[in-house]
C-alpha cells in the first residue's frame, strides 16, 4: 500500500511539474496569424505607409512568386529574436513549396540589447544571394541608419528594396500562374478518354446482350451486374482523378500563395533553416 | 484451401504489423535520420568557415597565437571524428560527437571575444562577413539540433510506450540518444566574480 501511495505521489509530482512547464511555455510571445505582407503590431507605421509597403511586396510576389513579409512587434522577450524568428518562420511557411523562397524581416522595437532588435530570416532557397553576410549588411548598413533617426518607414522601404534586388539575382523559377489551368485541361482529357472507353464498352455489351438475350435470361442478368461493377469502378476512378488533379491545381495556385487586395494571405509551404542575420540600430 | 490460408496469414500479419506501429517506426526512424543529416551538415558548414576566419584574424592579431591554435586544434578534432550511422544508436559515440563540437564552439567563442580587442580587425569587411556567416551558422546548428531533438522525442515515445515497445524489442529499434546541455556543470555552479584582484 505504501508503495502504491509513493508511486501516486511520484506521479502527482510530475503532473504538477508538467503543468508548471506548460504555464512556462505560454509566457513566450505568440506568433501572430499571417494576414498581410506587412504586419505592424507595434504601431511603428501609419496605415498609409503600411499599405504602401504591403502593395510593394504584393506586387513583388505577383511578379516573381517569392514571398517577403515584414513583422513589427514590440518585444520577443524572454526569447532572443532568432528563437522567435524561427517560430514565426515555421508557422508562416513563406515561400513556394520546394523552392523555399520566403524571407521575413522582423523588428522587435523594445527588445533589450542582448535579445537584438532586427532579424532577417532567409528561406533555404534564397541563401545563394541573400547570404548571412548580405543579410547582416542590409540590417546594419541599410536599415539601421534610418532607424537611428526614427525613420522607420524609410528604413523598411530601403530594406525591402535591398532584399528584392538581392532576390532578383537568385535564379528562381518564374511564377506558376498558368499551370493550374494546364493541369485542369489534362484532367479533363483523361476523363474524355475514359468516357470514350466507356462508350465502346457499352456498345460491345449491347451487342453481346442482343445475341444472348433470347437464349438465357439469367445469364444476361449476370452480364448486366458485371457491367455495372466495371462501369462503376471506372466512373469512380474518373471522379477520383479529376478530384485529385483539381486539388493539385489549386495547391499550385496556393504555392503562388496570395490574393491581392484585402483578402487572405498565406505562406506557400516554404521551409527555413535558421539562416539569416540579427542586428541592432 | 492451403493457398487460401496463406493469403489470410499474409493479410493478418500486414494488419497486425501496422497496428503494432511497425510502419510508424520506419517513418520516424527515417525522420530522425533526416534531422540528424541536417545537424551534421550544419556542423560541417561551420568547420568549413573556420580556415578563412583564422587566416583573417591572423592578419590583424597574430600574437593571439594560443587562441588561434586552440581553434585550429578543436576543428581538427571535430572534423576527424568519424560520423557513422551507428553514432545515432550509440550513446557513447553520440556524446563524443557532442563533446568535440562543444569544444570547437567554446574555442570559437573565445576567438570572437578576443577579436573585440582589435578595432582594425572589426572594421575589416571580410572579417565582418565571416563573423555574420559564423553567427548564422551557429543559429542554423541550434535550429537543426532543436529539430533533431523533436524528431527523436517522437521516435522515443513510440519506442518506449506500450504496445509499440514490443515491436521495438522484436525488430530492435532502440531508444535514440538526444542532445543535452554540454556544460551542465558549468551552468549549475555560480560564477565567481572578483573585482578586487
Amino acid at each position: 500500500m505504501s508503495h502504491f501511495s509513493r508511486l501516486l505521489a511520484f506521479c502527482l509530482f510530475f503532473l504538477l511539474a508538467g503543468s508548471v512547464q506548460v504555464a512556462g511555455a505560454q509566457d513566450f510571445v505568440a506568433v501572430p496569424t499571417l494576414t498581410s505582407h506587412v504586419m505592424d503590431q507595434a504601431g511603428m507605421l501609419d496605415e498609409q505607409q503600411r499599405r504602401t509597403l504591403d502593395q510593394v511586396l504584393t506586387d513583388y510576389e505577383t511578379r516573381t512568386g517569392s514571398q517577403i513579409a515584414v513583422l513589427l512587434i514590440a518585444s520577443t522577450a524572454p526569447e532572443a529574436i532568432e528563437q522567435y524568428g524561427i517560430r514565426v518562420a515555421d508557422a508562416w511557411k513563406l515561400g513556394r513549396k520546394g523552392i523555399d523562397d520566403g524571407v521575413i524581416l522582423i523588428v522587435a522595437k523594445d527588445n533589450a540589447k542582448a535579445l537584438r532588435r532586427l532579424r532577417i530570416e532567409a528561406g533555404r532557397g534564397v541563401q545563394g544571394s541573400l547570404t548571412d553576410a548580405q543579410s547582416k549588411r542590409i540590417l546594419e548598413d541599410v536599415i539601421a541608419p534610418h532607424f537611428r533617426q526614427n525613420d522607420y518607414y524609410g528604413g523598411l522601404a530601403a530594406g525591402i528594396s535591398a532584399l528584392t534586388s538581392l532576390l532578383d539575382r537568385e535564379n528562381l523559377p518564374a511564377t506558376e500562374k498558368q499551370e493550374p489551368a494546364a493541369q485542369y485541361d489534362a484532367a479533363w482529357l483523361e476523363v474524355a478518354v475514359l468516357v470514350i472507353m466507356l462508350a465502346v464498352f457499352f456498345t460491345a455489351l449491347l451487342l453481346v446482350r442482343r445475341r444472348t438475350s433470347s437464349r438465357n435470361n439469367l445469364n444476361s442478368n449476370a452480364w448486366g451486374n458485371a457491367a455495372g461493377v466495371i462501369i462503376g469502378s471506372i466512373l469512380n476512378e474518373a471522379a477520383h482523378r479529376t478530384g485529385s488533379s483539381g486539388r493539385g491545381g489549386f495547391s499550385g495556385g496556393g504555392g503562388g500563395g496570395f490574393s491581392s487586395g484585402g483578402g487572405g494571405f498565406s505562406g506557400g509551404g516554404g521551409s527555413f533553416d535558421g539562416g539569416g542575420a540579427s542586428g541592432d540600430w | 484451401m492451403k493457398k487460401w490460408f496463406a493469403w489470410l496469414a499474409i493479410a493478418a500479419s500486414v494488419l497486425t504489423l501496422s497496428s503494432c506501429g511497425y510502419n510508424d517506426f520506419q517513418a520516424k526512424d527515417e525522420a530522425t535520420k533526416a534531422a540528424w543529416g541536417e545537424v551534421v551538415n550544419q556542423y560541417q558548414r561551420r568547420a568549413d568557415l573556420i580556415p578563412n576566419l583564422v587566416n583573417t584574424v591572423k592578419g590583424y592579431a597574430s600574437h593571439e597565437r594560443e587562441t588561434l591554435e586552440a581553434v585550429t586544434r578543436a576543428r581538427a578534432a571535430a572534423t576527424s571524428f568519424q560520423i557513422t550511422p551507428e553514432v545515432l544508436n550509440n550513446p557513447e559515440a553520440f556524446n563524443k560527437f557532442q563533446q568535440v563540437q562543444g569544444e570547437l564552439s567554446s574555442a570559437l567563442s573565445r576567438l570572437m571575444a578576443v577579436s573585440e580587442n582589435y578595432p582594425q580587425l572589426k572594421a575589416d569587411t571580410s572579417f565582418r562577413d565571416l563573423q555574420s556567416q559564423l553567427e548564422g551558422t551557429e543559429n542554423r546548428i541550434t535550429v537543426a539540433r532543436q529539430r533533431y531533438i523533436a524528431s527523436v522525442q517522437e521516435y522515443n515515445v513510440l519506442a518506449r510506450s506500450f504496445p509499440t515497445n514490443i515491436t521495438a524489442k522484436i525488430f530492435s529499434y532502440p531508444v535514440k540518444p538526444s542532445f543535452t546541455v554540454e556544460n551542465e556543470k558549468a551552468i549549475s555552479t555560480a560564477p565567481a566574480v572578483n573585482f578586487g584582484k
